[in-house]
């Protein structure tokens, strides 16, 4: 045991010891257990991504990049742990794709002094700036999923809903609970009737939500899942024959491994995104030339193009340029995670930045301020083409319903800094 | 040589029946507990109390609550995840402070208890559902009985995911530890310091094991060891059966409670109930007593540090050490832990403990083995 310790010591030192003459970035990614289908071509997107910034641009203004990857199996206790592991090399941003390590972590990194994006998860109310000084969520949030899956069903059934019934089957945690607080509020609005499913970790068991679903007959179903129960309640829509159609999930629940194993039985399943679809960029050129063929692609290299590569692609786009944001503000190429947090906090996104990283019209113009931390919560549908195998998207990228969602934020975020003392940081 | 009975003279019965009766195991006691309490505070750093320390401090309050009832008293429990919830959602219930509604009225809300006192309390309740859950054991034994728990898991997390006065109503359904100051320092919340939180912990598993290894050693322990090896033969010479096992299910549902409370207000900081002390969490420790040693105090240490440091090394070793990509480190990890396992139940069926024991015979005779 003793001997045991002392090797675990000397690994641990090994470990610990920084490496500061690059800029780090993390990579909490899970390539094993119950959601690495999901897992593993985010992680694939977002590690390619900066390889290509070390091999086409050697690094960000001249500092090459570090990219410590940590596997935590979606499992908070080893979040945590990953967290602790990496924060002392310097770590700019942590970008933990679960929002259970989220809630563990927006204490602590906000005490750390260390930035966080949470793009598309995580707590809502982190919108706010003004409670959240280190948790960023931009372009959009779960309760503007909520609001866009609702619109897009307004839209479909010419503005009248009520009467309607919505079933909500999600995955019975922190992040499936979600959006039920935005569904009860916009149920009042619209007068649709809400039922709630809840699916227990990991979610292979679903056959009596979806009995329940078969004997009430929802006229649509939403849902909220990650890892294998997406493509378990596809599979269980498609053998109760639900009209696909009529099932939405968020964008977690949106990738081509979630409807592939229900094959021609989910053609027409419709997901949200926030970010556009395909390979058709030219980025993609990019990474074919210097990260693929050049043999560094991350895991298989086989996940191009998908829609969850894509999205890693995405955050750790957004990573990058506020990392640039970083450098011009503080005037210096070594920055760190204090200074990233104000560049990600004077993060711009627009049309000609999108053009020139070589992905024109790849997601929402958007910029950050101290206030809003969020975006402007802009989606679309997409709908998948079994046939055809990809997904296209079906709607204009559309905003969700800020009246009803900004009066939420604010509550559940004032509620936040009451419990923890925190006085508005905004002037 | 050193490790001998031979010239250490006991005059008084107190001074024959105290813990450790060889001097050099009595002197190894205080070193431990001083490189505990007053070293290791000073080179800590995060990183190695969130990823080290913690876990197995905590698991090995965890791991001794299960061995008395497991291996002591010889009834197996399925149930120390749903254990663990209700020592971590009573905890946080006394710290915010319990709120009694009554037809939709709020009756009263007790004042916010003290960290420590919350702590307590976690445990104090969690004995009380221990006891109610032990009922059971009266009638039915081994495998049975072991079902039975596991309907305790199952229900005591559907109910903490099910009731929102359990987590105050929050909408994520997750209860997060506010922060909390023992003697003016931050125990919970994310600005306690790192040895804090460590010597919070280490005070309520010595204390655990002090009270623990006493229990076991005096009347109580002999009635459970008495049940455990044959109940009939035990109620003939007089033991109450009611009594010693709803004690043993009610002191070890009392540390383990202990140990839900530090592990989510010390520890985690935040929990959800489904995911941190799901079914695994059962097992896990019902591993770390087996593998640790039933029936025995140090084995519940060994088996703690075994199964909480071994993934945590190789970890490191691969990832850190080799630069291994770590989806290959983390499923070598689940084969490498599994294998050792196996190995070691083949090789040493009563666990580390075990081992510890045999290592203590041969050392009474060294270096000269006759």
């Amino acid at each position: 045991m003793k001997l045991k310790l002392i090797t675990a010591v000397t690994a641990a030192m090994m470990v610990a010891a920084p490496a500061m003459a690059e800029l780090t970035f993390s990579a909490l990614s899970y390539r094993t257990g119950p959601y690495a289908a999901n897992g593993i071509p985010f992680a694939d997107g977002y590690q390619d991504y900066f390889t290509l910034m070390n091999e086409r641009d050697g690094g960000i203004g001249g500092e090459r990049i570090n990219l410590v990857e940590c596997e935590t199996a979606y499992n908070t206790e080893k979040g945590v742990e990953c967290y602790e592991a990496t924060k002392g090399q310097g770590v700019l941003v942590y970008q933990p794709l679960s929002t259970g390590i989220t809630y563990q972590l927006i204490p602590k990194a906000t005490a750390d002094n260390i930035p966080m994006h949470t793009m598309g998860y995580g707590r809502t109310s982190a919108k706010n700036g003004n409670t959240f000084s280190h948790i960023f969520n931009y372009p959009a949030n779960y309760w503007d999923g909520a609001s866009i899956a609702i619109k897009h069903i307004l839209d479909v059934n010419n503005g009248d809903i009520s009467g309607k019934k919505i079933a909500l089957v999600y995955h019975n945690s922190a992040y499936g609970k979600e959006p039920i607080r935005t569904l009860e509020e916009l149920a009042k609005k619209h007068g649709y009737e809400l039922t709630l499913l809840a699916v227990d970790h990991p979610g292979q068991e679903q056959k009596s939500q979806w009995l329940q679903i078969r004997r009430e007959r929802p006229d649509y179903v939403l849902m909220w899942g990650w890892g294998v129960m997406n493509s378990v309640a596809i599979q269980e829509a498609v053998n109760i024959r639900y009209p696909m159609e009529n099932f939405i999930g968020i964008w977690w629940s949106g990738s081509e491994n979630d409807v592939l194993p229900a094959g021609e039985g989910a053609n027409g399943y419709k997901a949200l995104t926030f970010h556009n679809l395909g390979s058709d960029y030219p980025l993609y050129a990019d990474l074919q030339q210097y990260v693929k063929d050049a043999g560094k692609a991350a895991g298989a290299g086989d996940q191009m193009g998908t829609v969850l590569y894509n999205r890693g692609l995405y955050a750790a786009m957004l990573a990058v340029e506020a990392a640039k944001t970083a450098q011009e503000i503080h005037g210096t190429a070594q920055i760190t995670p204090a200074m990233m947090r104000d560049g990600m906090e004077a993060l711009e996104i627009t049309e000609e930045k999108m053009a020139a990283i070589g992905l024109p019209n790849f997601g929402p113009t958007f910029s950050v301020s101290c206030e809003n931390h969020g975006g402007d919560g802009f989606g679309a549908v997409k709908q998948w083409d079994a046939a055809a195998g990809e997904w296209s998207l079906i709607t204009d990228f559309f905003q969700s319903d800020q009246d009803v969602l900004n009066p939420l934020i604010a509550e559940d975020s004032a509620a936040y800094a009451a419990e923890n003392n925190i006085a508005a940081r905004c002037e | 040589m050193f490790y001998r009975e031979a010239g250490d003279f006991k005059t008084s019965y107190v001074d024959d029946n105290q813990t450790f009766p060889i001097k050099f195991d009595r002197y190894r006691y205080y070193v431990v507990l001083f490189i505990a309490f007053a070293i290791i505070p000073f080179l800590l750093n995060d990183y190695w109390v969130n990823a080290v320390f913690m876990p197995f401090l905590i698991y090995a309050i965890a791991a001794i609550g299960l061995n008395i009832l497991v291996g002591y008293c010889g009834q197996v429990s399925l149930g120390t995840g749903g254990f663990m919830a209700v020592g971590a959602y009573s905890c946080y219930k006394f710290m915010t402070g319990v709120d009694i509604w009554w037809g939709g009225e709020l009756l009263f809300r007790l004042p916010e208890f003290n960290i420590f006192f919350s702590v307590l309390m976690g445990g104090v309740m969690t004995a009380l559902v221990g006891l109610l859950f032990g009922l059971p054991s009266l009638r039915i034994k081994g495998f049975y009985l072991a079902v039975a728990t596991l309907a305790a898991q199952f229900f005591l997390v559907w109910l903490f995911n099910r009731v929102s006065w359990f987590y105050n109503y929050s909408a994520s359904g997750q209860i997060s530890a506010p922060e909390r100051t023992l003697l003016g320092v931050a125990i919970s919340g994310p600005s306690a310091p790192a040895w804090a939180m460590y010597l919070f912990c280490l005070v309520f598993l010595a204390v655990s094991a002090i009270i623990a290894r006493n229990l076991t050693r005096g009347s109580f322990g002999r009635k459970w060891m008495a049940i455990r090896d044959m109940d009939i033969a035990a109620e003939i010479i007089g033991v109450d059966p009611l009594r010693a096992k709803l004690s043993a299910f009610g002191v070890s549902s009392f540390f383990v409670g202990i140990s839900g409370a530090l592990f989510f207000a010390v520890y985690l900081g935040a929990v959800e109930v489904g995911e941190v002390f799901g079914i695994q969490k059962s097992f896990l420790v019902l591993f770390m007593v087996i593998i640790g040693g039933l029936g025995s105090i140090f084995g519940s240490f060994a088996g703690a540090a075994f199964l909480v440091l071994l993934p945590v090394f190789l970890k490191n070793f691969l990832v850190g050490g080799l630069g291994w990509p770590t989806d290959l480190a983390a499923h070598l990890e689940f084969m490498i832990v599994g294998a050792l396992i196996i190995i070691f139940l083949i090789a040493e069926p009563h666990g580390l403990a075990q081992l510890w024991r045999v290592t203590k015979e041969k050392l009474r005779l060294w270096p000269f083995p006759h």
